[in-house]
């Protein structure tokens, strides 16, 4: 608890009030394409500072792509995404856009990270170094305050007792609070959860859950989960968004999206989703 | 730069009066080589300890011993050997040294074919009640070779590059015609840029070849796996 | 019945050719494969064009060429065989190591370089500390063996004249074709010893790169 405090020195934000705040993220008009696949067809997507947003939706609907983007890992084939006061992906020279190099990609990328699917830990690392490469490289950090912080974040996700251990050596649900704990040590201000649990062995997704938990709790970190999890989008999200066919066709409160609205997609998906999961 | 062209024109047809040997040396050293690393595989495989250990030993000291040497020795020691004294020609010498040497490394080739059938084949085919025999020409076998056929067509390339070597023992390939025709004009430069030539014409459009081959091969067994890692990009 | 301290001789040569093609190898191999991995489409075109020259055509075409072509063609002398057979077997080695480097480089997974993207690295932190640890992992084995192979090679340096075991070794049988049996069988004996440490590092290698390349 006490390192997410240090994690967040951003101001300290009522719930309430955050819907008048001016977003830290936002996709005007965003399109994708994969060669003749359009993936997404025009999102229009605001992120509020300090927000759970969870993205749903069937695979293949493109709501991964939409929080690769925000990482810088797919170039949008057309529209903004603007990310405080920057456009992520375009640089204005000489009244016209250009398409941004690595060093305006780095600058504005500092703000967000990301856990990933099949968590991605370096295998070479020990867990222990897994978290400090970051500050370390990245940051400029002293090896022995990154060292302090990555042993601290740590012991947040419970792996105090496996520093020295390999990524090999770690069950997959131990590898992603790893992978958490890695992300949480470079204190974004916008964490992207791309289906962290699906790659994962049914007994180990809660101990992964309890982590995120904890971590919305905070505060005031922005939270953007693709997720299948419906229950625990329902319990953590400040607001769902409902993708299909590369477009949101359904967004607000869990309340709403999950429990009152009349889409018709949107229901036969989570019809489908509840079905096939035996609920 | 010194280069003559007349130089050129010259030597061209005198070095290419070699390749037919080349050519011919290539591929008999290259049958050589296919079928004794069947030998080699199946040697190896033999279910004895000690045999197994001499086999693997033997490939060894051939597979990491210079060419060269083994060439030299079967031309010029193998007569001499009390007993034996197997007289060689240059051509069957050369045949019996490069095929020799490569036919270890394409056991390894076979081996690894072999190797990469599951476990579960082996069981299937017993659970059928195939024979011995059976087992290896109607399910192993025929699942083993098609995917070692670039890497065979690899070899079959590197053949071609090594063969050169037995000019030192007087095949008269392209590189023994260039030598020879360099030492009476005291000149080499046009003559090995040809061989040179001739190498790079033949082989660059074999290795794309091989190439082509390889890729199709990887499409037809990982086809469905690409498929998935596709649609994991997209989600 | 000289035979030993004669061949003994030749040692030097071979071990001294071999330590310099290796290391001017390995190092060829490096620059050549990050030149075919370059932004740059010019270096990518240029370093696939000297690959595709050195593994297309013989090494011993090559050598030949460095030792009596060069000086020829540009009235420069090598200086001497030592830089011919170096310069000829490093150049073929390392046009062939250089695909194995590129090739390790682009097999290590791209979750990897996506995590260093997300931790905001700089293209050189993520080769220098997340692709390049990984990849030479990938890279040792093969490496290994090409070090026997470069060992191999060695022995066409006594084909320009350079004093090596070989040399030594058909300059005796020249005087006595009898001994030839013990002569060659003596010298594969010879480049087996020195070839054992190579084999048992390349095995050593194998397991290292066995245990690297675990599943983060």
């Amino acid at each position: 608890m006490s390192v997410t405090k240090e994690v967040s020195k951003i101001k300290q934000t009522p719930q309430s009030d955050k819907i008048k705040q001016k977003p830290i993220v936002m996709y005007e008009d965003v399109h994708k394409s994969f060669g003749d696949v359009e993936v997404l067809k025009g999102i229009n997507l605001q992120i509020k500072p300090g927000e759970k947003l969870a993205l749903i939706g069937p695979s293949g609907s493109g709501k991964t792509t939409i929080i690769r983007m925000l990482m810088t890992l797919e170039e949008p084939t057309e529209g903004n995404i603007i990310v405080g006061d920057n456009n992520l992906w375009k640089v204005k020279k000489d009244g016209e856009f250009k398409r941004a190099n690595e060093k305006h990609l780095r600058k504005v990328r500092g703000e967000i990270g990301m856990v990933f699917q099949h968590f991605n830990l370096f295998p070479h690392m020990t867990i222990l170094q897994n978290c400090m490469t970051g500050p370390v490289q990245v940051k400029k950090e002293s090896k022995a305050s990154a060292r302090e912080r990555s042993i601290q974040m740590l012991e947040k996700v419970g792996l105090g007792d496996k520093l020295d251990n390999y990524p090999n050596q770690l069950s997959g649900g131990q590898k992603q609070r790893v992978a958490m704990a890695r992300a949480l040590v470079m204190r974004p201000r916008i964490m992207l959860f791309d289906e962290v649990t699906s790659a994962l062995d049914p007994e180990l997704v809660g101990e992964v859950l309890e982590v995120i938990r904890d971590i919305a709790q905070d505060g005031e970190m922005a939270m953007v989960l693709v997720t299948h999890e419906m229950d625990f989008a329902q319990e953590i999200a400040d607001r769902i968004v409902f993708l299909e066919d590369g477009v949101i066709a359904e967004e607000g409160t869990p309340t709403e999206v999950l429990e009152q609205s009349t889409n018709e997609r949107l229901q036969s998906f989570l019809h489908r989703f509840r079905s096939s999961n035996g609920n | 730069m010194n280069w003559k062209w007349d130089m050129f024109f010259d030597a061209f047809p005198f070095v290419l009066q070699g390749l037919g040997i080349t050519v011919a040396l290539t591929i008999a050293c290259y049958i050589f080589a296919v079928v004794f690393g069947f030998v080699w595989t199946f040697l190896k495989r033999i279910p004895i300890k000690s045999v197994h250990w001499l086999v693997s030993w033997v490939m060894e000291f051939i597979r990491s011993t210079p060419p060269l040497v083994q060439l030299f020795f079967i031309y010029y020691a193998l007569p001499m050997v009390p007993v034996i004294e197997i007289s060689l020609n240059a051509f069957l010498s050369a045949v019996l040294g490069l095929g020799l040497h490569y036919s270890t490394y394409i056991a390894e080739v076979y081996r690894s074919g072999i190797e990469s059938i599951p476990k579960g084949q082996w069981e299937a085919s017993t659970a059928l009640n195939f024979t011995r025999r059976q087992k290896w020409t109607k399910i192993i076998l025929p699942q083993a070779i098609p995917p070692t056929i670039p890497m065979l067509g690899n070899y079959f390339i590197i053949m071609f590059k090594e063969v050169p070597l037995a000019s030192t023992i007087g095949v008269t390939g392209i590189l023994h015609m260039a030598n020879t025709y360099g030492s009476h004009h005291f000149r080499y430069l046009e003559a090995l840029t040809i061989v040179a030539i001739i190498f790079l014409v033949l082989s660059y459009p074999a290795a794309i070849l091989v190439r082509k081959l390889e890729e199709k091969m990887n499409r037809r067994f990982d086809k469905n796996e690409l498929l998935e890692e596709n649609k994991g990009a997209v989600s | 019945m000289e035979i030993f301290p004669v061949l003994l001789k030749g040692i030097n040569v071979t071990l001294i050719v071999l330590v310099l093609s290796a290391i001017l190898a390995y190092l060829i191999a490096f620059i050549a494969g990050f030149g075919r991995l370059s932004n740059v489409w010019i270096i990518r075109k240029f370093t696939g064009f000297y690959i595709e020259i050195f593994r297309g055509t013989s090494l011993i075409v090559q050598l030949f060429w460095f030792f009596y072509a060069i000086p020829m063609l540009f009235n420069v002398n090598l200086g001497n065989e030592l830089m011919a057979g170096v310069l000829a077997i490093s150049l073929n080695y390392g046009a062939y190591m250089s695909e194995i480097v590129r090739g390790s480089i682009i097999a290590v997974d791209k979750g990897q370089t996506e995590a260093a993207i997300a931790l905001n690295m700089t293209r050189f932190q993520r080769m220098r500390y997340v692709i390049l640890p990984q990849a030479v992992r990938m890279m040792l084995p093969e490496f290994g063996n090409y070090l026997i192979q470069i060992l191999k090679a060695t022995s066409l340096v006594s084909l320009i004249g350079m004093t090596d075991i070989l040399y030594h070794g058909n300059i005796l049988r020249s005087t006595n074709l009898a001994m030839a049996p013990t002569i060659y069988l003596l010298i594969l004996v010879f480049y087996f010893i020195l070839a054992l440490p190579l084999i048992f590092l390349t095995r050593k290698m194998e397991s290292i790169s066995k245990k690297g390349v675990a599943q983060s």
